[in-house]
């Protein structure tokens, strides 16, 4: 809570308005970030003489419950206080672009372009955003919600009665 | 003497001429040497590697997408699946996170149960690791000579839950029931007898000159190019950094135990090893002392909606009869919300990224797989090193297929 109380003081004063919410969820203090200062925020973060998150956890892609937006969430580390935070950032699913991390951290290259595999989205100056564990040929996201894991024609499976 | 113009025009030929051709070599992706299904297409001059392309994919299975159609307690053999030379950490990163969502107290015994099963697990993985650092510097006799203490581990986990590699060990809130005396035998023949074991195989490899040759500044790598790319687990540790989730962020009881973390300094395939070698007598220490310490108790938690009652049970009473159909069937009630949870893995720190919406199946599931991420590195690391030293590298990172393509 101590620490959620620190980032988000910080945070609101470094960029008003751009933080959308901040809260605790078990035992991970959570930010959602506008996606237009997601970029400077990580940057704020790491180079902050205090906080200091040095640290990419990892990198991964959601989409919201709507199928309307699509978000990367970052887990940020600072390794000698053991500071861990989340970091979240949404935007249309229609428009998925945001600026990439990799100058700040160089491990988020293969994790964007896993995200950028799994869920299309664009990371601007990602200096090589190709597809990683799909092949090349794919044109779909996969795991963007609208293509389910089995073929929604099939008729010989009733799933009706546990609401699969 | 008098430099002419027609010699610096010359000099600019000589740069023509000293433009090389590489040759392009295709490691893998079936290569003996790379231990998996790896591809790395080598731009190479002479032996030296000038550059390393990297693709992966090649047994990728789709885990998270799978996951988002499964109930809770079908995801665990999932994660065996990931990194299958130590399944059992996996199942219980696994287990330790959906009990951090439902917010489930587990009972000491258990926890401490898992913590054998863990370090077991830890040291099976390290044996095939280091023991294959000495296969590919052309020790075979290590090899040979180690492995048995890894097939003694094996019968210990198939004693246990019946499977050897893909385990799927234990259940979301402890175990299924009390190991029997077997296994407790087997572990004590363990303990008894793999110190000689690992004895005999540090004097084959730690001081061996043609061994040190080899391996000393092979592949080395500094820990601030460790850390930013994401490096953990042993690979970090021996670049220097001593982060170590079970000492960072205890899970398990582990604050219980006494143990070192061992760190090397130059990050080389040598320190990596020697990391190695170093934790597997550590982890024979926590194991020790788990079973000195052993408390009394539950084997695990109360947590009906989770947890398959006892078969006779089931035949005899209504409620137990509701809560095996409910588990069974995946009907189970989880709280909405999201957490993350990691556990020190055989190579790292290995995450687990849960978004519930209260459903059957998770809404979300991402896998932090430390082989995935640290596994970019290698392209920079083998830059102007022998091809030899590049499979050496490889070894000693102990990359594995199944957790680098999820």
């Amino acid at each position: 809570m101590e620490l959620l109380d620190r980032v988000s003081a910080k945070l609101n004063e470094r960029f008003p308005g751009e933080i959308e919410s901040a809260a605790l969820l078990y035992d991970y203090p959570v930010f959602t970030v506008n996606k237009d200062s997601i970029h400077d925020v990580l940057k704020f973060l790491k180079e902050d003489e205090e906080l200091n998150f040095h640290f990419l956890t990892t990198l991964c892609g959601v989409q919201t419950a709507d199928e309307k937006q699509l978000g990367v969430v970052y887990h940020l580390h600072n390794m000698p206080k053991n500071y861990r935070i989340r970091l979240k950032t949404f935007f249309d699913i229609n428009k998925p672009e945001i600026p990439t991390v990799t100058d700040l951290y160089p491990t988020a290259n293969w994790m964007e372009r896993e995200t950028y595999d799994f869920f299309g989205v664009r990371f601007k100056g990602h200096p090589n955003l190709k597809r990683i564990l799909n092949v090349d040929e794919m044109d779909i996201f996969p795991m963007r919600k609208e293509y389910p894991l089995e073929d929604q024609t099939r008729t010989d499976k009733k799933d009706d009665m546990f609401g699969r | 003497m008098k430099m002419s113009k027609k010699e610096t025009v010359y000099s600019v030929n000589q740069e023509v001429i000293e433009e090389k051709e590489y040759s392009t070599l295709n490691l893998g992706p079936t290569h003996p040497a790379t231990h998996g299904i790896f591809q790395n297409v080598l731009k190479m001059d002479g032996e030296i590697i000038h550059e390393a392309t990297p693709t992966i994919g090649y047994i990728h299975r789709a885990f998270e997408k799978l996951a988002e159609r499964r109930p809770y307690a079908q995801i665990t053999p999932i994660t065996d699946r990931m990194n299958y030379c130590s399944s059992p950490i996996n199942n219980m990163g696994w287990y330790m996170t959906v009990e951090k969502l439902i917010g489930a107290e587990i009972p000491k015994r258990a926890q401490y149960h898992r913590v054998i099963i863990m370090e077991l697990a830890r040291i099976a993985d390290h044996i095939i690791c280091n023991s294959v650092i000495g296969v590919d510097t052309g020790a075979m006799t290590g090899f040979l000579y180690i492995f048995q203490w890894r097939e003694k581990i094996y019968e210990i986990f198939e004693e246990i839950c019946g499977a050897r590699l893909t385990t799927n060990i234990g259940r979301i809130g402890g175990f299924d029931k009390e190991w029997n005396k077997k296994t407790w035998d087997l572990i004590d023949a363990f303990l008894k007898g793999f110190p000689a074991g690992l004895k005999e195989f540090s004097n084959l490899l730690e001081r061996n000159k043609i061994f040190m040759d080899r391996t000393v500044n092979c592949g080395p790598i500094t820990a601030e190019k460790a850390l930013g790319y994401g490096f953990t687990g042993p690979n970090l540790r021996a670049a220097g950094i001593d982060y170590d989730v079970r000492v960072m962020n205890p899970y398990s009881s582990y604050e219980d135990f006494t143990f070192t973390i061992p760190v090397g300094t130059q990050g080389d395939t040598y320190d990596r090893f020697m990391v190695r070698q170093h934790e597997m007598w550590q982890s024979l220490s926590i194991i020790e002392q788990a079973i000195k310490k052993m408390p009394e108790g539950p084997m695990h938690a109360n947590l009906p909606d989770f947890y398959l009652p006892p078969k006779e049970e089931v035949y005899n009473n209504m409620e137990a009869l509701i809560y095996h159909f409910k588990i069974v069937m995946g009907e189970t009630d989880v709280p909405v919300g999201e957490v993350y949870h990691c556990v020190e893995g055989g190579n790292g720190e290995l995450g687990f990224y849960l978004i519930s919406d209260g459903g059957r199946t998770p809404y979300r599931l991402h896998f932090r797989r430390p082989c995935f991420i640290y596994y970019q590195a290698y392209s920079e690391m083998v830059k102007g090193i022998m091809l030899s030293d590049a499979i050496l590298t490889m070894s000693s990172m102990n990359v594995i297929a199944g957790e680098l393509d999820s």
